[in-house]
């Protein structure tokens, strides 16, 4: 086809100057590449996400249930009572210790791909994050279940070592204790851990990918010693990395409200919360506006973290 | 320092990372076979591949693996369609607005699924939509298109421009430098990333919770059988036949955009 063209450019159809028209003026044809995503994205994601952010400024009717459809910021003012606020706290809380863990036990595995691993061991650590990451959210989930279980194998593994008392004497402890580990506070956390744990991995590989060995070297030739090197120059420059992925973290276990049904307390979480105001309590009003608090964390977060450098990671 | 000998304490600590991600998927393999039928017992009192044919002949789990396997289908071709045109048009030009742009791809999936599911359904129920096959797509497909546009747009930077203005000095018109000069160079770019859209699909729970009405997708039939366990060994093979069968789209995924800089799935 293109052949023909190039031997006849004489005749020329409606096509041809149909591509003409879009190659003269890129203009159009970047409108017209744009539009269908941007229709799509813009009218249903976007107007889905206001219908809901309208919601929030409604409020429900006490006595009747149904919704009152005039402009209040009641249903905001109803965030503040004690056990909304504990659990926003809560969630908060538990997004802060799952990220901080995951930037400690991630560190070391990100740092050994991207400094140590060459060929054969490189893809095989790089699928070695990348298949948990993309494995299925709620078989991961499941084999915690299995293994948290008070007749599974972590109860197993210290019966076996004859440590029985000291996982007893852990889960009489107030707060993170509770009567197995599958209804505990540290059942949910290692839960959210072990599940978000890739995604912050891949974004520091990536900050650490770029450090040139030299620099290391060098410190290491003016004098530093090796815990000196981490701490005045390879964290400073893993940073943005670490903050990029405690995006991730921080902002999935703040939504996610199947983890803490699945294995955990009968606290609630916002994503809990959410659910269970827009379900089974028919208060969607208070689900909108619990909704509108994960978005004004991550918003807060994403600023500060775009001031740190963090997008130059992702 | 040593350039390229690692300290022994980092070589444990990155194996002991490695081996905490891996070891609990591999539990569920070992539980596909367990006799036990009534709890979640280890070390498994005995093994027998029964459950197997068992969950053969349930028809609710081949409903939910069709269901789902469609909707994955769909989802990712509307994703393909739509990530590589918006990875076509932010890649090549700047424009008014392209900021917004790739920051309105990358929401649905930076925003917690809660929100973009909740916010679909109060959508659907302002509008009167009934749930059906289609809403559930409409959500998926929402989020999958950023899978198709990270993997599209990296592989768009790299390919030259200068090859598509020398096929139409070679007089080929704009839909013949598409079919014959662009579209060979970004295809193993949309393989991968449709791979991947089609993983992230075949999983999601937490938004089709919200815009699926009684169907089951096969991550909804699983959530009702965590939540209420009806016949757990069923619930373990299911769950290792998920494992394997997602494990095939990645790996290929990662095969087809090995040795370029576009690595799959990584954000970057």
């Amino acid at each position: 086809m293109a052949e023909t063209a190039a031997h006849h450019p004489a005749p020329r159809g409606p096509v041809d100057r149909l591509s003409d028209l879009l190659w003269r003026r890129q203009g159009l044809l970047v409108l017209l590449l744009i539009l269908p995503p941007a229709l799509w994205l813009g009218v249903i994601y976007l107007g889905s996400l206001f219908a809901l952010l309208a919601q929030s400024f409604f409020s429900i009717d006490e006595f009747s249930g149904l919704i009152n459809y005039e402009f209040t910021l009641r249903t905001y003012g109803e965030l503040f009572r004690a056990a909304n606020l504990d659990i926003i706290l809560r969630t908060v809380l538990m997004a802060a210790s799952v990220t901080i863990a995951a930037a400690v036990i991630g560190f070391p595995v990100a740092y050994y791909a991207a400094r140590y691993a060459r060929g054969r061991w490189k893809a095989l650590f790089y699928l070695g994050v990348m298949l948990p990451l993309w494995s299925s959210y709620l078989v991961k989930v499941y084999s915690w279940k299995l293994i948290l279980a008070k007749e599974g194998i972590l109860s197993w593994l210290f019966e076996t070592l004859h440590l029985t008392w000291l996982l007893e004497a852990y889960l009489s402890l107030p707060v993170v204790g509770g009567n197995s580990l599958s209804v505990s506070w540290t059942g949910t956390f290692l839960v959210f851990l072990y599940v978000w744990l890739p995604f912050m991995i891949l974004p520091i590989q990536a900050a650490l990918e770029r450090v040139p060995p030299s620099m290391l070297e060098a410190s290491g030739d003016l004098g530093a010693r090796p815990g000196q090197t981490f701490r005045h120059v390879l964290l400073p420059l893993a940073l943005p990395g670490i903050v990029a992925g405690s995006i991730f973290t921080f902002s999935l276990t703040l939504g996610d409200y199947i983890i803490p049904q699945i294995v955990g307390t009968s606290a609630r979480m916002i994503g809990q919360a959410v659910y269970q105001f827009q379900g089974t309590a028919g208060n969607i009003p208070l689900a909108a506006a619990f909704a509108v608090v994960p978005i004004v964390i991550m918003g807060v977060y994403l600023y500060v973290a775009r001031r740190m450098g963090a997008f130059d990671a992702l | 320092m040593h350039s390229d000998r690692a300290p022994l304490g980092l070589k444990i600590a990155a194996a002991a990372g490695l081996l905490f991600m891996h070891l609990p998927i591999l539990l569920i393999f070992v539980y596909a076979f367990t006799t036990e039928d009534k709890s979640y017992q280890w070390p498994p009192p005995g093994y027998t591949l029964k459950w197997f044919g068992v969950t053969w002949a349930r028809p609710d789990v081949w409903e939910a693996l069709s269901l789902s396997l469609r909707v994955a289908a769909i989802s990712t071709l509307i994703a393909l369609v739509l990530g590589t045109l918006c990875a076509a048009a932010v890649a090549r030009t700047r424009f008014f607005g392209r900021e917004t742009i790739s920051l309105l791809v990358i929401l649905p999936i930076a925003l917690p699924g809660i929100i973009t599911g909740i916010s679909l359904r109060s959508a659907f129920n302002l509008g009167d939509i009934p749930f059906s096959f289609w809403t559930i797509v409409l959500g998926h497909a929402t989020f999958c298109v950023v899978v198709v546009y990270n993997n599209a747009v990296a592989r768009f930077r790299r390919t030259s421009g200068s090859l598509v203005e020398a096929s139409m000095d070679l007089g080929a018109n704009a839909f013949q430098t598409f079919r014959f000069v662009i579209l060979p160079n970004i295809a193993t770019a949309l393989l991968a990333g449709g791979m991947l859209a089609f993983a992230l699909s075949f999983d999601e729970v937490i938004v089709t919770t919200f815009t699926a009405g009684q169907q089951q997708t096969l991550p909804i039939w699983m959530l009702e059988e965590l939540v209420r366990p009806r016949q757990r060994p069923v619930t373990n093979v299911v769950a290792m036949v998920v494992v394997l069968v997602t494990f095939l789209p990645i790996l290929g995924a990662y095969y087809l955009t090995r040795g370029t800089e576009s690595v799959a799935g990584q954000g970057k």
